[in-house]
C-alpha cells in the first residue's frame, strides 16, 4: 500500500452545494471522537423520528454449501446477508449499494419473502413477516412488488404485455374482471407506454419499454414497497435517465417506498435518501444520501466512491486515487473481526480481532469502523 | 505492403469502413463510412449505446468478420500502412496475436473451459514465437505477474472457471500482450466487472501501455471510463461516427447534440444534485431503417434549427477546430451558442 494512501487527508469533504450541508460533527482531519456511551441505544432509534414501513433487525440468511453429493468437511454455509439492521420510513427511498456478491439481491428478497430469513426479523407495516407461510404472505405479496435488472428473463416471452401487467391484479383479485383491462392501460399510460399495446409481446419491445413494462406490473396492486434490483443496470445511458426519472415521478405521486439496489453509486445518489452500504453481507455505513457523498467515514466507502469514473478528463488527474488491493475475499470464509481488514490501508491489531459494532457516528450517520474519519474523495 | 509506413501516416487508419450484414429482416447497416485514427501510445475512448457498432468495428479491425455472401466490408484499416481490408485472411491472422490483440468484455466465452490458464497463454505465445515449451510457460507467469495475479507460477495451472472476473480480466489481458502488440483493442473490458476491479483494470491497461507503447482503443458506454483512460474520443451512433477529437477538447467544448444528451443524461458524482434528469427522448433506431440523413434527427431537441437537411442530407464529419469533428448540420457558430447557453448550464 502506498504511502499517500496511508497519511491521513487534511482536506474537508466538499460540499454537495445544492443540498443543505448539515453542520459537520466530526472534525475533517482528525478521526472522529469515539462513539458516546449511549450511541448503541440510539442505533434502534427510528432514522428521523418517522414513520417506518420496514424494519430489518439482525437479519441474517445463510446458504449451506454442498460440494457434489457429499457435504464436504470444511464446506460451511455462505453468509450471504449476515446481521444486518436497518429501517426505511414510509414514502422515502433507500439505497443499498455494494460491490457483487456484497448480499444486496439476498437482502431485498428477505424483505420480499421470497427467501426466508435464517434468523433475525423484517417487520413491514408493524408486522413481523420473517417466517410467515405462503399462505399467510399472500395479502403482502400485493404491498411488497419488485423489480427486476433483466427486463428480458423477467418477463414471459409468450405472454401478451396485457396479461403480464394484469397478472399480479389477477391473483390478488384486487380489481374486478372487467375492470382489469381499463386498469392495465392506465398502468401502460402511466408509465409511458402506449395502452393500445397491451396486445404485443415482450420481444416487440426495447429494453428500456421492457422495464416500463416491468414497472407497470409491479405497480398493478397498488404496492406500498418497491424493491427495485439494479433497474436500469441493464439499460444504455440514455433510456436509464428515462427510467429513473419514471421511478422517481411514481415515487412522488403514489408516495411509495423504495428499497434502490444498485452498484451504480451516482445512479443511488440521485434516487435515495438514506444509503447503505454492504460488504460481505454486513451493512459497514449508513447515512443519509448528503452525508455519505460528502462525507462517509469509513475506508471502504471511500475505495467505493473513489473507483468511480468520474466523467471530467482535467477533474481525474487532480483526483486523489485510493486502490483497494486483491478482490473481494470469499462469503464462504469471511475474515474475522473487521471483514474489511485484509485489504484496508488503515488496520490495526483491534481490527484483527474485534469486529467493529455499527455505531452511530453523527446523527443518522452509522459505521462500523474502529477508525472512522472524513476523507475526501471525489 | 510491408515495413514502416511514411512518417506522419498514422499507426492505425480507418477510412470509410462500412460494414454491412444481409439477414432475414434486412439489411444492417452496422458501421457506416466510419474515419478514425490511432497513434502509437495514445488511447483512442470509442462511445456510444449499444447497437452502435462498437464491437462490429473492432471486430472489423481484427479481421474477426467472417467473410461471405452475408457480410460485406468497404473501405480501408491501415496498420502502420497495410491495408487490411483487402490483405489476405491468413495474413490478418498472422497479424492478429503479433501486432494487434483483442480482449473482450467476457473473458469466460473466449478462454476454453477445458483448458488451463497457464496452457492458453502458452499456446497463444507459440503460435507466434518459436521457444519450448518451458520458454513459453516461463513467459506466461512473467505474463501473468505483469497484470498483477498474485502466485502466478502457481495460478498457471488453474482452470478459468477458478479464477474470479476481474482475475480473468487479468488473464486475457496476460494473453494479449504475450507478444507485444502495437495495437490492443479492449471491447467493453471492465463493463461486467465492480468499480473497485474495474479501476484496477484501467490502471493495469495504462501501465501495459506506458511499457509496450501501444495504441489502444477501449470501447466502453461508460463517459466516465473514457474519460479517466483516454486521449481521443470518438462519439458513435446508429452506425456513424457523429463527434471525434481529444477528451479534453470534447469533454469541454462537445459540439454535437447527441454528445450533449449524453452528458446531460448520466448521474455524477462531481456535479450538484439535480431534481429531474434530462433526458434522450426515444431510443436509438435498428440498424436495418437508419434514419435518413443525420440518423439522430428523431430524437435531436435541434433539428428545427438545422432546416429540412436534417432529415434528408447526412452532415459530414467536418473539422470544428483543430482535431476536433463533428457530424452536424448546424453552423458551428450556433453550435456554440447553444453549448454555452443551453447545455453547459445544464452539465
Ligand atoms: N441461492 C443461493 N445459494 C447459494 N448462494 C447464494 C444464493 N444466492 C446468493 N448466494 C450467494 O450469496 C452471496 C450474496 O449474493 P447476492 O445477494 O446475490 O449479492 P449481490 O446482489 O450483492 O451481488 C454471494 O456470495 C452469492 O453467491
Ligand atoms: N453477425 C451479425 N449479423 C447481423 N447483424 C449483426 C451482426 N453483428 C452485429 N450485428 C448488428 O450490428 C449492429 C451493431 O452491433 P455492435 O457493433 O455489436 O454494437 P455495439 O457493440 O455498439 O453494441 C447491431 O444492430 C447488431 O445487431
Ligand atoms: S475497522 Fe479497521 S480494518 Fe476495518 S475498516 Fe476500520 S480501520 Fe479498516
Ligand atoms: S444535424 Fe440536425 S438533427 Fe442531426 S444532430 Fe445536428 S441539429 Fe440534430
Ligand atoms: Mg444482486
Ligand atoms: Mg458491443
Amino acid at each position: 500500500m502506498s504511502d499517500n494512501l496511508a497519511k491521513d487527508l487534511a482536506s474537508p469533504a466538499a460540499g454537495e452545494g445544492a443540498m443543505p450541508t448539515p453542520p459537520a460533527d466530526a472534525p475533517a482531519t482528525g478521526a472522529v471522537p469515539a462513539a458516546t456511551a449511549d450511541a448503541g441505544a440510539l442505533r434502534d432509534r427510528p432514522a428521523g423520528g418517522g414513520d417506518e414501513l420496514v424494519r430489518v433487525t439482525d437479519l441474517t440468511k445463510l446458504f449451506p454449501v454442498r460440494r457434489g453429493t457429499l457435504v464436504r468437511r470444511g464446506a460451511g454455509a455462505v453468509r450471504a446477508v449476515d446481521g444486518v439492521s436497518f429501517a426505511i420510513d414510509r414514502g422515502t427511498t433507500l439505497g443499498l449499494v455494494g460491490e457483487s456478491g456484497s448480499g444486496k439481491s439476498t437482502a431485498g428478497r428477505l424483505i420480499s419473502r421470497l427467501l426466508e430469513p435464517t434468523s433475525g426479523s423484517v417487520v413491514f407495516d408493524g408486522q413481523d413477516i420473517s417466517h410467515l407461510s405462503s399462505r399467510q404472505l399472500r395479502p403482502l405479496r400485493r404491498d411488497i412488488q419488485m423489480i427486476f435488472q433483466d427486463p428480458y428473463s423477467s418477463l414471459n416471452p409468450r405472454h401478451t404485455i396485457g396479461a403480464i401487467v394484469a397478472a399480479p391484479m389477477r391473483i390478488q383479485k384486487q380489481v374486478p374482471r372487467r375492470g382489469v383491462r381499463d386498469r392495465v392501460r392506465e398502468l401502460l399510460e402511466l408509465v409511458g407506454l402506449n395502452p393500445e399495446h397491451y396486445n404485443r409481446y415482450p420481444n416487440e419491445f426495447s429494453g428500456g419499454q421492457r422495464q416500463r413494462i416491468g414497472i407497470a406490473r409491479a405497480l398493478a396492486t397498488r404496492p406500498k414497497l418497491i424493491i427495485a434490483d439494479e433497474p436500469v443496470s441493464a439499460l444504455d445511458v440514455s433510456i436509464r435517465a428515462q427510467i429513473i426519472n419514471l421511478l422517481d415521478g411514481l415515487r412522488t405521486e403514489f408516495g411509495l417506498t423504495y428499497l434502490f439496489i444498485a452498484h451504480d453509486l451516482s445512479m443511488v445518489r440521485h434516487l435515495s435518501d438514506r444509503v447503505a452500504v454492504m460488504y460481505l453481507g454486513q451493512i459497514i455505513e449508513l447515512a443519509d444520501r448528503t452525508d455519505l457523498f460528502s462525507g462517509a467515514l469509513h475506508p471502504y466507502t471511500h475505495a467505493l466512491l473513489s473507483a468511480v469514473p468520474i466523467p471530467d478528463p482535467t477533474s481525474h488527474r487532480r483526483r486523489e486515487r485510493i486502490r483497494l488491493h486483491d478482490e473481494v475475499p470469499s462469503p464462504l470464509n469471511p475474515p474475522v473481526a473487521c471483514r474489511f481488514h485484509p485489504r484496508c490501508w488503515k488496520a490495526q491489531e483491534i481490527c484483527r480481532t474485534e469486529a467493529p459494532p455499527l455505531l452511530e457516528r453523527a446523527p443518522g450517520h452509522q459505521v462500523a469502523c474502529h477508525f472512522p474519519e472524513k476523507r475526501d474523495v471525489v | 505492403m510491408t515495413g514502416p509506413a511514411p512518417a506522419g501516416t498514422p499507426f492505425l487508419q480507418v477510412r470509410d469502413l462500412t460494414v454491412s450484414f444481409r439477414t432475414d429482416d434486412g439489411v444492417v447497416h452496422a458501421v457506416d463510412r466510419l474515419s478514425f485514427s490511432v497513434e502509437r501510445g495514445r488511447t483512442l475512448g470509442i462511445v456510444g449505446e449499444s447497437g452502435s457498432g462498437k464491437s462490429v468495428t473492432s471486430l472489423a479491425i481484427m479481421g474477426l468478420h467472417r467473410r461471405g455472401r452475408r457480410v460485406s466490408i468497404d473501405g480501408e484499416i491501415r496498420l502502420d500502412g497495410e491495408d487490411l481490408v483487402t490483405a489476405p485472411a491468413e495474413r490478418v491472422r498472422g497479424l492478429r496475436g503479433q501486432r494487434m490483440a483483442m480482449i473482450f468484455q467476457d473473458p469466460l466465452s473466449s478462454m476454453h473451459p477445458q483448458f488451463t490458464v497457464g496452457e492458453q497463454i502458452v499456446e497463444a505465445y507459440r503460435v507466434h514465437n518459436r521457444v519450448s515449451r518451458a520458454a513459453a510457460r516461463r513467459r506466461a507467469t512473467e505474463l501473468l505477474e505483469l497484470v498483477g495475479i498474485p502466485e502466478p507460477a502457481r495460478r498457471l495451472d488453474d482452470y478459468p472457471h477458478q479464477f474470479s472476473g476481474g482475475m480473468r480480466q487479468r488473464a486475457m489481458i496476460a494473453m494479449a500482450v504475450s507478444c507485444n502488440p502495437e495495437l490492443l483493442i479492449a471491447d467493453e473490458p471492465t463493463t461486467a466487472l465492480d468499480v473497485t476491479v474495474q479501476a484496477q483494470i484501467l490502471d493495469l491497461m495504462r501501465e501495459l501501455q506506458k511499457e509496450f507503447n501501444s495504441a489502444i482503443i477501449i470501447i466502453t458506454h461508460d463517459l466516465g471510463v473514457v474519460a479517466e483512460i483516454s486521449d481521443d474520443i470518438l462519439v458513435m451512433y446508429a452506425g456513424q461516427a457523429m463527434e471525434h477529437g481529444g477528451v479534453e477538447e470534447v469533454f469541454a467544448h462537445a459540439e454535437h447534440p447527441y454528445t450533449w444528451g449524453l452528458l446531460q443524461s448520466i448521474t455524477r458524482l462531481d456535479r450538484q444534485l439535480e431534481t429531474t434528469l434530462r433526458t434522450i427522448p426515444g431510443s436509438p433506431p435498428s440498424l436495418i431503417n437508419v434514419p435518413p440523413g443525420c440518423p439522430f434527427h428523431p430524437r435531436c431537441t435541434y433539428r428545427e434549427l438545422a432546416g429540412p437537411a436534417a432529415s434528408t442530407v447526412r452532415p459530414p464529419l467536418a473539422e470544428a477546430s483543430p482535431g476536433h469533428r463533428v457530424a452536424c448540420h448546424l453552423p458551428v457558430d450556433e453550435r456554440r451558442r447553444l453549448l454555452r447557453e443551453e447545455v453547459t448550464p445544464t452539465l
